[in-house]
């Protein structure tokens, strides 16, 4: 994935963006007279017809409880939220259906983890180690457990680049630290992290591993089997599915011997006033009546996904972030954030004596939707020493032409300003 | 709803690109005995406004920070337009304003007395940015409202 080598594409030959943008019917409208350019796909994706029609089917034929009815459509809803859960199995390769806990989010998924595993495993003086450049929900979980036991939460640093120095991060992996917690793909640089080597440095003195896979599952393919990651959670909404939907991987021996993260429904195999037993896996995570219709919708990305194709996904996104990154280095004025060698989707960049803010409205105003702020990692905004960044992030159906619209406008932005 | 006709331009008018450019009052006021801050922790916009307040008046106002066009150029004509007005003077303007960017505004009174800072009566269509408008007014209210006589200049 490296954004400076010349590499042969290898997208298949069927693979068209501009074609299958026509599967996702929110692009095909006017923004402010101009024809969309969606280009925030890393604060949330488009969502095609399939995806939508899936979760009108449930509404419209199925809906109903799942797990206790007796009834037909009770069981065809139980069967549809179950045959999602296999769906993702698949998708991340985890060895069981056990291990794939549905939950809202990404956010919700590294709360359980911090909430059950970490209450349970963090102790006084211990140490959760994170990066420098994660999202806040990788951060601010770690630093409410910490706070209440007594622990500490550390940083491994990155170089100018926006990449991760494992030499400092091995000298990190001390007897206190507990666990490492760290981005697949950085939300506001792009970045790819070596999991892999990082996962296995830590596994070499023991220190289980959680993986925030939100920016990496719509990318490039995920086997938590290969990578070894003792967690690994990400959100549908990311990947063309619903919001409001996600999911937590954990390896089943940790997962079982973890306590629930919250009481009621479904998780349950008995109750009386005096003493409960705990369901079985995956359901002792999944209390109460969950999103079913969400669920339903991710199983329908999936589909999608893999019906596309991850790894020409991965090529053509890979193509346009090198033809962007080409492009946008030949105007003046222009600084990329984020310029490790691995890099996905993400193309951060400020504009010389123009508030990200600004350039924002004046796209919005050319049609192009792009984010602007901090991107929920404000120690990554510190760390560069700006206050925001303007945000492009590709997804499937983004074509060159749409980055040359981009181009286009982040010159009349710059005209404007002159 | 915003109408489909916005125009960027109406935004970002030539006054207020050019006070963000060259915005007026940009320094740490040696002599301030009121300041405050105002932060916007969404967009990372921060300014400092500075205030000398003697006898019910406002004798002197800057301020410092960073943030977007729209925010620098509001805090530039803000303590522009300020400088030797009262406590109460300066309360009446900020309603003023406030109805301006929020379209709320009463045009024949308000525009008036708001002068040349009706450049910003285009902020309302941007919803969105209207706190970028009205940030460095909240930090003067905030200022003015301060009971300590003296504030660090440090």
């Amino acid at each position: 994935m490296s954004i400076t080598a010349d590499r042969v594409s290898t997208v298949a030959a069927g693979f068209d963006a501009a074609m299958l943008s026509k599967d996702f019917p929110a692009l095909n409208q006017l923004v402010h007279g101009k024809p969309l350019v969606y280009l925030d796909n890393a604060a949330t994706s488009q969502k095609p017809q399939s995806v939508i029609d899936a979760i009108t089917r449930f509404y419209q034929e199925d809906c109903s409880n799942i797990h206790r009815g007796v009834h037909l459509l009770s069981e065809r809803a139980t069967n549809a939220y179950e045959e999602a859960r296999l769906a993702v199995q698949q998708f991340i390769h985890a060895a069981s259906h056990a291990e794939v806990i549905f939950v809202r989010g990404a956010t919700e998924a590294i709360n359980l983890v911090a909430q059950s595993y970490g209450r349970t495993q963090v102790q006084p003086g211990d140490a959760v180690l994170v990066s420098a450049m994660e999202h806040h929900s990788n951060i601010v979980p770690w630093q409410m457990l910490c706070e209440e036991k007594g622990a500490k939460v550390r940083v491994i640093p990155m170089n100018d680049r926006g990449e991760l120095v494992l030499e400092e991060y091995e000298k990190l992996l001390t007897p206190e630290t507990k666990l490492v917690a760290v981005a697949h793909v950085s939300n506001a640089l792009g970045t790819v992290n070596p999991v892999r080597r990082i996962i296995r440095m830590a596994h070499e003195r023991g220190i289980p591993v959680l993986v925030d896979g939100a920016q990496a599952v719509p990318h490039l393919q995920v086997d938590v089997q290969d990578l070894d990651c003792d967690f690994y959670v990400f959100s549908g909404h990311k990947m063309y599915g619903p919001t409001g939907i996600g999911v937590l991987y954990g390896k089943q021996r940790l997962l079982e011997a973890m306590p629930p993260y919250q009481g009621g429904g479904d998780m349950i195999s008995s109750v009386t006033f005096e003493k409960t037993t705990y369901n079985s896996l995956p359901h002792k995570f999944e209390a109460g009546t969950p999103d079913i219709s969400g669920v339903i919708g991710l199983g329908a990305a999936i589909e999608y996904l893999t019906r596309v194709g991850l790894d020409n996904v991965a090529v053509h996104e890979h193509d346009l972030l090198v033809y962007a990154t080409e492009q946008i280095t030949r105007l003046p004025g222009v600084r990329v954030i984020g310029t490790a060698k691995e890099k996905a989707a993400v193309l951060s960049f400020v504009l010389d004596g123009i508030h990200p803010h600004d350039v924002g409205t004046i796209l919005d105003q050319e049609g192009i939707a792009v984010r602007t702020g901090h991107h929920c990692a404000q120690p990554v905004m510190q760390f560069f020493g700006i206050p925001a960044t303007t945000r492009a992030s590709f997804a499937l159906y983004n074509t060159e032409t749409e980055v040359d619209t981009l181009m286009r406008g982040i010159k009349t932005v710059q005209e404007m300003f002159a | 709803m915003m109408p489909e006709s916005r125009d960027v331009r109406d935004l970002y008018q030539d006054m207020i690109l050019e006070h963000s450019k060259r915005p007026e009052n940009f320094y740490r006021l040696p002599d301030a005995n009121r300041k405050a801050e105002g932060f916007n922790p969404l967009c990372g916009d921060h300014f400092t406004i500075f205030l000398k307040f003697d006898n019910d008046t406002v004798t002197d106002i800057s301020f410092e920070g960073s943030g977007c066009a729209i925010s620098k150029a509001s805090a530039s004509m803000m303590t522009a337009r300020l400088k030797g007005k009262s406590k109460s003077e300066a309360q009446q303007l900020f309603a003023q304003f406030q109805r301006l960017v929020t379209n709320q505004t009463n045009k024949a009174d308000d525009e008036t007395a708001l002068g040349k800072l009706v450049v910003f009566s285009g902020v309302c269509e941007f919803p969105v940015r209207v706190k970028c408008a009205i940030l460095a007014w909240h930090a003067m209210m905030s200022a003015l409202d301060q009971t300590s006589a003296a504030v660090s200049t440090e």
